[in-house]
């Protein structure tokens, strides 16, 4: 509990968070601790879209230097996260299969160096379209999988190893039989790579059938969604499923709609690092929808 | 068992091909009997071509889809429009504009380094 006010006081004081954001965004319907397990206070980090391998040294003159800047600033925060997860796209695309496996290698190595207990990873597309998932779960395992943390049940769906940006019904049967072993209260998160929800999908910011994972996350009353791929912070509600997406660690997108095509906002020098980041993310106890975020900015060493 | 399953899969699979060529090749003979405009599209890594198509409003067209290297796709999400273009085969895809403006079309099967760039126009004009 100490550690809890300290951080939040941590946040406010230092402004360090820029933005905490409580998700659930006016949700109101707030379940009670699950029956199945007591939650208790921690906080993740979230981390995404780092494309190691990525070379444009007009959109990112540091791309050696800014995922190694983000691992120290986890490093240095105040109070140390229980887990950090990565949401997709850790490499940069390459057709070739030996540059695949060195990228992944080095970007392993670099993870390595988070001086925290756990570390969860998750494939982008950059990552896993071209071989379906081949390279990616030699070095990082199953795409797709679950795990239970303090009262929380996270979900980790791949919305990418199909080049067609499709789950899939066998991964769709998974989730289902998994969701059946909940109670309708659980607490859940689910963590993918692309929007589950159609956000703009003349830019392919979408899932072509994540409206079938919604429909069978929607009867369970708790359940707030983490993702990465669009490069910038957004928030949006689908029902009473909150879906927050991160910032990246290579170069920000435009926001959705608000650019004639989907490229790259180039690096500005009078700014440097504008609109990269990573975001701390705090499950609270008193409600079981309710998630403060906190930004972070990628700095200048 | 392994073995039944997979030739399941595959005469499963072969139907659809030869149920998808048949519809493809309905709506072609349906466009030409109707004197519809057909405009072929080429794609490959990563470019449409023509990547500009100009269309009069209210009058249908078909799109006739090629690959000339890898699986792409065509969506066109403004017209609720998509299909895979898959090497060796010609997707055709129908379209009766109703409005005029600039619809983005792009690729949504992932192909590489450029793929976010694979996209074209289609522009309706009254």
């Amino acid at each position: 509990m100490v550690a809890h006010i300290n951080r939040r006081d941590f946040l406010r004081l230092a402004g360090l968070g820029g933005v905490v954001f409580a998700s659930g965004l006016g949700h109101t319907a707030d379940a009670a601790t699950s029956r199945s397990g007591k939650v208790e206070e921690f906080y993740w980090v979230q981390l995404s879209d780092s494309h190691w391998g990525f070379d444009g040294p007009a959109i990112n003159p540091d791309a050696k230097g800014t995922l190694k800047k983000a691992v120290e600033e986890v490093n240095n925060l105040p109070h140390k996260p229980d887990f950090v997860v990565f949401t997709g796209d850790l490499t940069h695309t390459t057709d070739d299969p030996v540059e695949r496996r060195k990228r992944m290698t080095e970007f392993r190595d670099i993870a390595a160096a988070l001086n925290v207990k756990t570390v969860r990873f998750m494939p982008g597309e950059h990552d896993a379209s071209l071989d379906r998932g081949k390279a990616y779960k030699e070095f990082f395992r199953e795409p797709n999988y679950t795990f239970d943390h303090k009262g929380v049940h996270f979900i980790v769906l791949d919305n990418v190893s199909d080049p067609a940006a499709m789950i899939g019904d066998g991964q769709l049967e998974w989730l289902k039989a998994d969701l059946a072993k909940l109670d309708k209260d659980a607490r859940i998160v689910v963590f993918t790579h692309r929007p589950l929800f159609d956000l703009y999908p003349q830019w392919d910011w979408a899932t072509r059938d994540g409206a079938k994972a919604i429909e069978l996350l929607m009867p369970y009353a708790n359940v707030t969604v983490f993702y990465g791929h669009i490069h910038q912070e957004h928030h949006h509600m689908t029902g009473h499923i909150a879906h927050h997406a991160a910032k990246s660690l290579i170069f920000p997108l435009p926001a959705p709609g608000s650019a004639p095509k989907r490229q790259p906002i180039p690096w500005n020098p009078a700014e440097p690092y504008k609109g990269l980041g990573f975001r701390s993310v705090e499950a609270a106890a008193e409600s079981a929808s309710k998630y403060e975020i906190a930004e972070y900015l990628v700095r200048k060493a | 068992m392994r073995q039944r399953k997979l030739a399941i899969r595959v005469v499963v699979s072969g139907f659809i091909v030869v149920l998808l060529v048949a519809a493809g090749s309905l709506v072609l003979a349906k466009s030409k009997d109707k004197g519809e405009r057909v405009i072929p599209i080429k794609v490959k890594r990563f470019e449409y071509t023509p990547k500009e198509v100009t269309l009069k409003r209210g009058v249908p067209v078909v799109l006739e889809l090629t690959s000339l290297d890898i699986a792409h796709g065509f969506n066109l999400p403004d017209l609720g429009v998509r299909a895979d273009v898959l090497p060796g085969w010609t997707a055709r895809v129908r379209i009766v504009p109703e409005q005029t403006g600039r619809f983005v079309f792009h690729c949504d099967i992932f192909c590489g380094t450029g793929h976010e760039e694979l996209e074209g126009v289609i522009i309706v004009k009254e």
